[in-house]
């Protein structure tokens, strides 16, 4: 009776198992990637613009036929990839992700499923004498943030006087370096060819500088899943199917057989390649410093964008108080269509969009972005504070023989200085925050020095902290010293 | 310069340094606001030397007048000549155009509007250093004369906002004289005033007179036209209904305006 009891409690369970087996198997597989970082990783298909495609794409679609689910793709910023995947808002990510230590640390990380080459390219002109990074002193060399050839332009820096430049995307790097804002760029010679194939204008030195590994990242308690998605990686390389995959995309050579030869002899005896090239995680002492450097970057550009923006801001303000009325309505239509457009667009159409007519270096490119942004607003606020000024005080200024000029720098500029001081105290304060968006134009600033930290840390919460208390201690004594010049001039 | 113990004001400096001869002139003013017509012909003159005192209940257009003699609004018809400056109906000329009688007319408002960003000895010196291009230590030691005739000097440092409505009056006053202009044209001076700073102003108006300057003084106290002013001119419903010498029109009113002001 009670072994009677006993089967029917394991049959029980085991269709309760199964049952639950075939549920989740119906659920779709959801992994995350950037089509904006484009073939051969992810791309959105050109024919079919609804439609994804990319050896990346390929790969999750193995992974999810061998769990038998659907794989369903979830778009996300390439550089918060890992934290989503920590947010649980995917299982997998995978859009050529490079393995490194801080990963292993922080996720259930897949087997390094493609080994890609870290190379220099240079304009043809160069090719003769720039091979190494040791041959780039004082040269602008580019790349993509938060990245093993971002760490290398940085050690680079410190060894050889490489100046490194940041991209957030890796198409600009390349037709940067064909207008001549940069001398090289260093990045995976996947993306380096894409990108030969796709404009051209430049020479991928032969040498590989360094290398490292495609990985996918899961959530570090999903070590089941990791181990199926491994289990598929290394059936489809045994099969040949990966081969296909990448030979399709372009990216299959002599030295990717061979390494997937290695993988597969050492994942036999159980050992795993893993990248050995790229640093260690990084500790607060190592950052600071650039973190401190980020946030001058941040005060400088700040400090002179919002001189840019008062003085054009007043000059916009005057032409709109005093101007004659073609002139009124032209300045209207500035503030207008600045006004209601996106700053991160002007800043695009102002360093790449102008690149043919004026070539501007990135910092000044992010001044005067910046500055004609907030001129808009600066002169809003300066003409409602001209025009809030009592019209007797102007007639009794007319009255003294004072000119109109006169009267606006002697008088009316004074006192409506004093209304607009607080909206304007408001304006700075924010545009030390929206100085972040410069580094879309490859100025390393405070916030992308943090995500920088963080990516290579694998976590915000440090560098959150950090960068917070840097923002904060520029700001809040600038809302200090607004309170202290507001309250001497309530006495006046 | 001197106080006397009574703590009156007494401006014994400048003498008018531009010639004297030309009066303001007044021929014929119409002036409209907001579709009513406020003056509607008026004829005036104040010589230098004279102190006429503008009179009439609110709303007379007594405040228009004084405001279009400053080229401070446009009127509708009628002419009005200043300074050398003639001034015609329609819109004001260009400031660069009004440059002679800037020079020859002082204002001094009712509500005095002061610089409010500017310390009283920083508002007297404004005009001397930037409309006449004095250097800042003869305008300084000039303004400081006119701030000690007027008896507020202890306040040169002071903002508007911390004056007295008195002191405020005397520093718009030492304003208004700063430049050293032929006439000087006053809003309803004695509003803010208790009856010792009254007579004060009254020597000081009086004193300004005598040194040749020609005074408009717009105002609807008898007692301070009647004792002050040499001549009055009695406006009602924008048209003159009364004038002539103070004491006789104050004191024999022909006009029931007149009567209505004594009332």
């Amino acid at each position: 009776m009670i072994r009677f009891a006993s089967r029917s409690l394991l049959a029980l369970l085991l269709v309760l198992g199964a049952c639950a087996r075939s549920t989740s198997s119906r659920e779709p597989l959801r992994w995350g990637g950037d089509a904006e970082g484009g073939a051969p990783f992810v791309e959105a298909d050109p024919g079919d613009p609804t439609s994804l495609r990319g050896f990346d794409v390929e790969i999750a679609t193995f992974i999810a036929q061998d769990l038998g689910r659907e794989p369903r793709f979830v778009q996300v910023a390439w550089p918060s990839i890992e934290q989503s995947v920590t947010r649980g808002d995917f299982s997998i990510g995978m859009s050529g992700l490079e393995d490194r230590p801080a990963l292993q640390a922080r996720f259930a990380v897949s087997l390094p499923y493609y080994e890609f080459r870290e190379v220099l390219a240079v304009r043809a002109a160069d090719s003769a004498r720039i091979h190494t990074l040791a041959d780039l002193r004082g040269r602008r060399v580019g790349t993509l943030g938060a990245t093993m050839a971002w760490e290398m332009l940085l050690a680079a820096k410190a060894e050889h006087g490489v100046e490194p430049v940041s991209y957030d995307d890796n198409v600009h790097p390349y037709s940067d370096l064909v207008n001549g804002r940069l001398d090289a760029v260093l990045l995976d010679h996947v993306i380096a060819e894409r990108e030969l194939r796709r404009t051209g204008g430049f020479v991928i030195q032969p040498t590989a500088l360094a290398r490292g590994h495609y990985v996918a990242v899961l959530a570090a308690g999903d070590s089941v899943l990791r181990d199926s998605v491994n289990a598929t990686l290394l059936a489809r390389m045994r099969d040949g199917s990966l081969e296909r995959v990448f030979r399709s995309w372009g990216v299959w050579d002599a030295e990717q057989a061979a390494y997937q030869q290695r993988l597969l002899r050492e994942a036999g005896v159980g050992r795993v390649l893993r990248a050995s090239e790229t640093p260690g995680v990084p500790v607060i002492a190592t950052y600071l410093p650039a973190l401190l450097r980020a946030a001058l970057v941040t005060l400088l550009l700040s400090a002179l964008a919002m001189t840019l923006a008062i003085v054009t801001g007043s000059a916009l303000a005057a032409g709109r108080v005093y101007g004659a009325r073609p002139i009124r309505v032209l300045l209207t239509v500035y503030v207008e269509v600045i006004r209601g457009t996106p700053v991160l667009l002007q800043l695009f159409v102002l360093y790449y969009g102008l690149s043919d007519v004026v070539r501007l270096p990135a910092f000044a490119a992010a001044v005067i972005g910046l500055g004609l942004n907030y001129a808009a607003y600066e002169s809003e606020i300066y003409r409602a504070a001209l025009q809030s000024i009592p019209p007797l005080q102007l007639e009794a200024a007319r009255s003294l023989g004072l000119s109109e000029f006169q009267i606006l720098r002697l008088v009316r500029g004074p006192q409506a200085l004093r209304l607009a001081l607080a909206p304007m105290t408001n304006d700075f304060v924010a545009l030390l925050k929206d100085s972040s968006l410069v580094s879309v134009i490859t100025v390393v600033e405070l916030t992308k020095q943090t995500a920088i930290y963080a990516t290579n840390a694998g976590s915000w919460a440090i560098p959150g902290a950090l960068c917070a208390i840097v923002y904060l201690s520029m700001s809040l004594p600038l809302s200090h010293l607004a309170r202290r010049l507001e309250q001497r001039w309530t006495v006046a | 310069m001197t106080r006397s113990d009574r703590g009156d004001i007494e401006i014994t400096h400048a003498s008018v340094s531009s010639s004297a001869s030309a009066p303001i002139r007044v021929r014929a003013l119409q002036a409209m606001r907001g579709g009513v017509l406020v003056l509607r012909g008026v004829d005036l003159d104040v010589a230098p030397g004279e102190v006429c005192a503008v009179m009439g209940v609110s709303g007379a257009g007594k405040t228009t007048v004084l405001r279009v003699v400053a080229a401070l609004q446009p009127f509708d018809a009628g002419v009005v000549e200043v300074g050398g400056v003639t001034l015609s109906s329609g819109a004001l000329p260009p400031e660069s155009r009004l440059r002679a009688l800037r020079r020859t007319v002082g204002v001094v408002f009712q509500s005095h509007a002061l610089f409010e960003h500017l310390t009283a000895l920083e508002n007297v010196i404004l005009a001397p250093m930037h409309a006449l291009g004095q250097s800042r230590t003869d305008a300084t030691a000039t303004a400081m004369r006119l701030l000690d005739s007027l008896g507020v000097t202890a306040r040169a440092q002071a903002y508007p906002r911390q004056l007295s409505g008195g002191e405020a009056q005397r520093v718009a006053i030492a304003r208004a004289l700063a430049p050293d202009p032929q006439f000087l044209l006053m809003d309803e001076p004695t509003s803010a005033l208790d009856p010792a700073r009254r007579a004060a102003l009254g020597d000081s108006v009086r004193l300004l007179a005598s040194q040749g300057r020609g005074l408009l003084i717009v105002t609807h106290d008898a007692e301070f036209a009647r004792a002050y002013a040499d001549r009055v001119v009695v406006l009602s419903h924008g048209s003159i209904a009364e004038q002539g010498a103070a004491a006789q029109v104050l004191s024999n009113p022909a006009h029931d305006a007149t009567r209505e002001l004594l009332a």
